[in-house]
């Protein structure tokens, strides 16, 4: 059998796989906090418990309303979503003629408010929520066994980010929102209803958040700190990328799932740091990041 | 008389409160720390329950009829041995506290007791697992009341090698509690002529096992020992049945689980796991008449062992007190607890011995099929009872200071 660095060829690329598919929610994530980030300029650490309600309304859906996986994977978002709306309305548009820092601080106090409020109802031990059984099962692969649920999220995640970033670089309405970022007077000016597009923008970037809670569900423990251990690894992801670079975000999302996938290989004990010793590399050699432009 | 008035006013407000100190002072004051996870991972297992347990304990010991007059304070160590051990100086030199139990995550029970030793007070950890509490670092002040690694070791690792698994990869927790579950497993595998092939250190904690599982699965091992906790097992153990680790014939041994995890997982996920506790809120008349009471104060959650525990070292700490009729010295109140035997109705009959062990029976269970189980809390069934002189490790083989000989 072949190897490499005495790992078999055949188990390497199935730990690629496996980081591919982590790298996944790497990049919705960050692709939200992007968006939020090169719109709005607000550094959005409310991401993570976003996340984690996604996953919870899909689990609230399926308890108390019977409705089960694919109608969470469309509902789950919409109500993060509308509650990100409300969030933006009531307290975030206040700031943002200040610092980012208040944006910071702000987020983050929410984020914690959530999370204890989850908490105190559900507890940390998480709550069970099944794989829907369309995707129960998997494919024994010539180097692996891929669960077919897992195959699923590479899947719809490729395809909402692309999706995400054809609607902002590709049509009027993603023109408009850049225009937005660069002048928003001059854009007022033609007749263009900035605020509630900022709203909308906001809006959009938790439904992201809320989309890979409902991902996630089936795989990780639906629990009330789910969101705090992966937002993190999500900021880094974004620094990495570049802050406000969208399709820089994605990219360094999957790739840095990679990454982390053959460091579980050849050094585990580093798979959660290693990340952070890319960051601080890319931040000696390239301070605006991967993709980022410097201002 | 307008200037007498308030002067009489004071006499009889003195002689009152005098009156009020008096029988205050023929009475003993204790005050217990529950110093425990009231955020993270382990909240479950521990938070809010541990003091619940503890003041259940108070009702049932009636302190006052012995004199005692008990407080209960509680604090959140956030799995932070730096953290933990502030608090509990900061309790001992600040607030006069007197005990401190609960105590989960290994690293911050051995900052605890290092802490506990130097102010000589007293530390009954029910949480944590480690066995080294009384092994090479047991301390004239600490007690270990629940379980440990090599307890675990002996139940879970011991009962799967006879039933043939004799080949084990260990998914290891990156820290102190995991490294020694895996050593001191090991040690039981080997004893019962059985291999560990491999193993992997994860991160602690950790979200996504699967890679570590495919590292695993690929060691074609018969048996995968988790020796992790709380949300780590829980993941490991959703994500084992995605990866189709069971049907492919090799076996789950999860060395440390409590019963929050599995009525976290579901019995259609975690069905058929086999594990080891000293407690179970089913066992008999007296964990279920407790575990109601319990229940009614926890929105109806049931008592994980280590809930169990601090009830139960808190009636036996509170029992010690009582014949000392003080707490100033910690080890003095320890060689107490040691010398009567406990007995409570949680644990039955025991005893805590010379190296801090407490010694009652464990229970090996395995996880109802769903079909089996008649409600949400209805989890196990009793496949074994081990007893606590077989399930623990040897009085002289923990390389313990205390024990002479």
């Amino acid at each position: 059998m072949m190897t490499i660095f005495g790992v078999p060829t055949q188990a390497l690329f199935g730990q690629l796989l496996l980081g591919l598919i982590n790298g996944s929610f790497y990049a919705i994530l960050s692709l939200g906090l992007a968006i939020i980030f090169g719109l709005l300029n607000i550094i959005n650490f409310a991401h993570g418990a976003l996340y984690m309600m996604g996953a919870f309304v899909a689990w609230m859906l399926l308890t108390y309303f019977g409705l089960g996986y694919w109608w969470a994977l469309g509902l789950a978002p919409l109500v993060v979503g509308v509650f990100g709306v409300i969030l933006e309305r009531v307290l975030i548009a206040r700031l943002y003629k200040l610092d980012h820092l208040y944006g910071l601080l702000l987020t983050f106090g929410l984020a914690l408010i959530i999370q204890g409020l989850f908490r105190n109802q559900y507890g940390v031990s998480g709550l069970p929520y099944a794989i829907p059984a369309e995707l129960s099962g998997g494919q024994r692969l010539p180097f692996m066994f891929l669960p077919n649920y897992r195959a699923w999220v590479v899947v719809a995640s490729l395809t909402v980010c692309i999706a995400t970033w054809l609607v902002i670089e590709k049509t009027k309405l993603g023109a408009y929102l850049r225009a937005a970022t660069e002048n928003p007077t001059l854009v007022q000016a033609f007749g263009v209803n900035v605020p509630l597009f900022l709203t909308l923008t906001y809006g959009f970037g938790v439904a992201l958040a809320g989309f890979a809670g409902v991902l996630a569900a089936p795989i990780y423990s639906v629990n009330p700190n789910m969101g705090a251990d992966i937002i993190i690894v999500v900021f880094a992801v974004v620094v990495i990328g570049g802050m406000g670079s969208i399709i820089g975000s994605v990219i360094t999302g999957f790739a840095l799932g990679l990454v982390e996938g053959l460091t579980k290989v050849f050094y585990p004990e580093a798979s959660s740091t290693v990340i952070f010793v890319i960051m601080v590399l890319v931040l000696l050699v390239k301070p605006a990041g991967l993709f980022g432009r410097t201002a | 008389m307008n200037g007498r008035f308030p002067l009489a006013a004071l006499a009889g407000a003195l002689l009152a409160g005098a009156a009020l100190i008096a029988p205050a002072s023929a009475q003993t004051a204790v005050k217990i720390g529950v110093l425990g996870d009231r955020s993270g991972a382990y909240s479950d297992i521990s938070g809010e329950g541990s003091v619940v347990a503890a003041r259940l304990a108070l009702e049932d010991f009636k302190p006052e009829q012995h004199g005692l007059k008990v407080e209960i304070v509680s604090a959140d160590h956030q799995n932070k041995p730096d953290v933990g051990a502030a608090i509990a100086r900061q309790w001992y030199d600040r607030d006069s506290v007197d005990m401190i139990t609960d105590g989960v995550t290994s690293s911050v029970a051995l900052a605890i007791s290092q802490v506990t030793k130097e102010k000589n007070k007293v530390f009954i950890d029910t949480g944590a697992g480690t066995a080294d509490l009384t092994g090479p670092q047991c301390s004239p002040n600490t007690i270990h009341w629940v379980y440990d690694t090599v307890a675990l070791a002996n139940g879970t690792g011991g009962a799967m090698v006879k039933r043939g698994g004799n080949t084990w990869f260990f998914l290891t927790a990156d820290y102190v509690f995991g490294q020694t579950l895996q050593r001191d497993t090991t040690k039981v595998i080997d004893k019962n002529g059985g291999k560990v092939v491999g193993s992997v250190k994860t991160p602690f904690p950790t979200a996504d096992f699967s890679s570590f599982l495919l590292q695993a699965q690929g060691s074609g091992a018969k048996v995968i020992g988790l020796a992790n906790a709380g949300a780590d097992t829980i993941n490991s153990i959703k994500q084992a049945g995605e990866f189709g680790i069971t049907e492919g014939g090799q076996s789950l041994a999860g060395l440390l689980v409590f019963s929050s995890d599995v009525h976290s997982l579901g019995t259609k996920v975690a069905q058929g796991l086999v594990l080891t506790e000293p407690f179970y809120w089913d066992l008999n008349d007296q964990t279920r008449a407790f575990s109601d009471r319990f229940s009614k104060q926890m929105k109806g959650s049931k008592p994980t062992s280590n809930h169990a525990g601090v009830y139960s070292d808190v009636l036996h700490y509170l029992k010690a007190v009582a014949e000392l009729k003080s707490t100033t010295d910690g080890a003095a109140t320890v060689a107490k607890m040691k010398a009567i035997p406990t007995d409570d109705p949680l644990f039955g009959k025991g005893v805590v011995r010379a190296d801090g062990r407490k010694i009652h029976d464990m229970y090996l269970f395995e996880v109802k099929k769903p079909a089996e189980s008649k409600g949400e809390w209805d989890l196990y069934k009793k496949l074994e009872t081990i007893p606590g002189d077989q399930v623990f490790r040897p009085l002289g083989e923990g390389g313990c200071p205390l024990v002479k000989g």
